[in-house]
């Protein structure tokens, strides 16, 4: 393998050493099929520092308790923890009270979370609820049902052939009739970094709300929700080095107190008798039941490494590593880049001659290279390329140059195989 | 450990890049179609039946090397064959990818069908392996629902 003296330039100029931090995540030193694992993967899912996986046995070592009603410590301790927690992301999205921060399963429960509350309540005959072309299906499909429920129209706004969000056409779809706009902040299927600020900007001059499905976004760059000024942004904790089973949806205050309760039960009430129940203050009147206190102080854990990290110091790794591999990949003979948007994050999908995406991820995997091969839950994006599926490499900041190499000779060795 | 020349033997390249009986049909008795939801294949299996024989079989449809070439080599065997060879080749064949491994009868009485005996070592690839073979079920039990295979067992 080739030394890259680039990768030690990169690493003086921003201080992000992969190699060290390689040495914080347990799962990737071994071999798969015999080979040094190469995670490739994600942009499906991240893999957790110890400090994530320790944060878990800890706190069911010795802090597990119910939280909000108890009066004894292991309660205390557990419920401050996971209000704790609930703070750590609030900075990190820049939201201006810890109250606008709600627990939810991830972002696929956030964004039903929306739909069935405040879509219920303010979407109606006749209005327009607006997505991408290059949405995920847990953004296209919470909305499709909404919309038929209510006989509103679901518009999408067009993608070009580099994967790029139109604002043009965007500006031209949106009405007075449009109650809502709801995109991904970065696609996972192919990349693209969408125009977020203008989104908003445009949907706010005509009175609509903007939903940011935010899961591919946060892991990669800073986010200021403030700044954008986006009333919903959502986000799953494990796309970004914490548990599953927990992500978070951010609301303005404003809006989620005018929103009805989405799940009714325990916590999220004040006040019950069998005439009238009032419900819970934010966030609680969306957090019915026993919350997932333990991976929501994971999660806490998670947002601390990457802030120890440093995005900024993060997003620049990784523009580089990106850029790299594009390079490297889109040299190599019988490669079809699909998405090569100008402004994009840590995903590059391809497909390599007419070798099926399943079988050239089969090949990968013997050679211990994890990616995902298939429609990425996007299946109107691989309509729009005319392709049932890509192989799709996706980056963090552990993964290195040499990395990306041996991604590209496997390709070789298929094209051996499959010639 | 198992090597990829086991999974993609010659004669499964073959079939994948050149599939036998490809094409619809349309004096077909019996379709059925199959689909992979986790990665888009499709198939559509056209079948002519008479007294109990299946006389003719053709497919369309579009997946990866294996699904491609289970299809292939799978309408290959069918022809001639009647409705109760086909059920059995059926049992025999999902056995040899999902049963117990047994190396006394890899393969055995199985005839081209036996280059599919690697896909075992292939968790990943066994539905695509399978699919053209659930669909053939549905096609002659005259099933009309699109055999998936994502259906609970
Ligand atoms: C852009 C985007 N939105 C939403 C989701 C759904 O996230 P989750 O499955 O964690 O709810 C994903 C996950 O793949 C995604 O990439």
């Amino acid at each position: 393998m080739t030394a890259h003296p680039a990768t030690l330039d990169i690493e003086r100029t921003i201080g992000l050493d992969p190699e060290a931090l390689r040495r914080d995540f347990p799962v990737l030193h071994q071999e798969v099929h015999g080979k040094p694992l190469v995670y490739l993967d994600n942009a499906a899912t991240t893999q957790k520092p110890r400090s994530v996986i320790d944060a878990l046995v800890r706190y069911y070592e010795h802090d597990n308790a119910n939280v909000h009603r108890g009066i004894h410590e292991l309660s205390q301790r557990a419920t401050n923890d996971y209000e704790d927690a609930r703070t750590v992301v609030q900075a990190f999205l820049g939201a201006a009270e810890s109250e606008e921060i709600i627990y939810t399963r991830g972002t696929t429960e956030s964004i039903n979370l929306v739909t069935a509350s405040w879509g219920r309540a303010n979407v109606g005959a006749g209005d327009e609820v607006l997505i991408s072309a290059m949405e995920h299906h847990s953004n296209i499909v919470p909305w499709q049902i909404l919309c038929e429920e209510k006989g509103a129209q679901l518009k999408i706004v067009p993608i070009n052939d580099d994967g790029e969000f139109l604002l043009d056409e965007y500006e031209r779809l949106l009405s007075d009739r449009t109650r809502i706009v709801a995109v991904n902040h970065v696609s996972n299927a192919l990349g693209s970094v969408n125009p977020v600020r203008e989104i908003v900007k445009l949907a706010h001059e005509r009175g609509a709300l903007v939903l940011i499905d935010g899961a591919q976004a946060v892991a990669h760059m800073k986010v200021d929700v403030r700044s954008l000024d986006c009333d919903f942004y959502a986000f799953s904790s494990h796309k970004i080095f914490g548990p599953t089973g927990i992500g978070i949806l951010y609301g303005k205050r404003a809006i989620l107190e005018a929103m009805p309760p989405c799940e009714s039960g325990g916590d999220m009430i004040k006040h019950v008798t069998f005439e009238k129940t009032i419900y819970n203050d934010l966030p609680y009147k969306f957090e019915a039941g026993t919350p997932n206190i333990a991976d929501a102080i994971a999660l806490g854990a998670a947002l601390r490494y990457v802030n120890n990290v440093g995005l900024e110091a993060i997003g620049a790794y990784e523009e580089d590593l990106l850029a790299y591999a594009t390079e490297r990949l889109a040299a190599f003979e019988g490669v079809r880049l699909i998405g090569t948007a100008k402004h994009k994050a840590s995903v590059q999908s391809f497909n390599l001659d007419s070798i099926h995406p399943h079988d050239l991820g089969t090949v990968l995997d013997r050679e211990g290279i994890a990616v995902r091969a298939g429609h990425h839950c996007a299946q109107p994006v691989m309509d729009r390329f005319g392709v049932t599926a890509t192989v799709r490499a996706s980056f963090a900041f552990y993964n290195t140059r040499a990395e990306v190499d041996r991604l590209v000779e496997t390709l070789h060795k298929a094209r051996e195989i499959f010639a | 450990m198992s090597d990829l020349q086991d999974l993609y033997q010659e004669l499964i390249i073959d079939h994948s890049k050149r599939p036998r009986n490809f094409g619809s049909m349309n004096d077909a008795n019996r379709t059925a179609d199959g689909f992979n939801p986790l990665c888009g294949d499709k198939l559509k299996l056209f079948l002519k039946i008479e007294d109990g024989v299946i006389r003719d079989v053709k497919f369309i449809g579009a997946g990866c090397a294996i699904s491609t070439a289970s299809a292939s080599v799978m309408t290959d065997m069918l022809k001639g064959q009647t409705i109760e060879q086909a059920a059995s080749l059926f049992e025999t064949f999902h056995y040899m990818i999902t049963g117990p491994k047994d190396p006394q009868h890899v393969g055995s009485g199985l005839g081209k069908l036996a280059v599919f005996a690697g896909v075992s070592e292939f968790p990943a690839r066994v539905k695509c392996a399978t699919l053209a073979w659930h669909t053939m079920r549905n096609a002659i039990s005259g099933k009309t629902e699109a055999a998936s295979t994502e259906q609970v067992k």
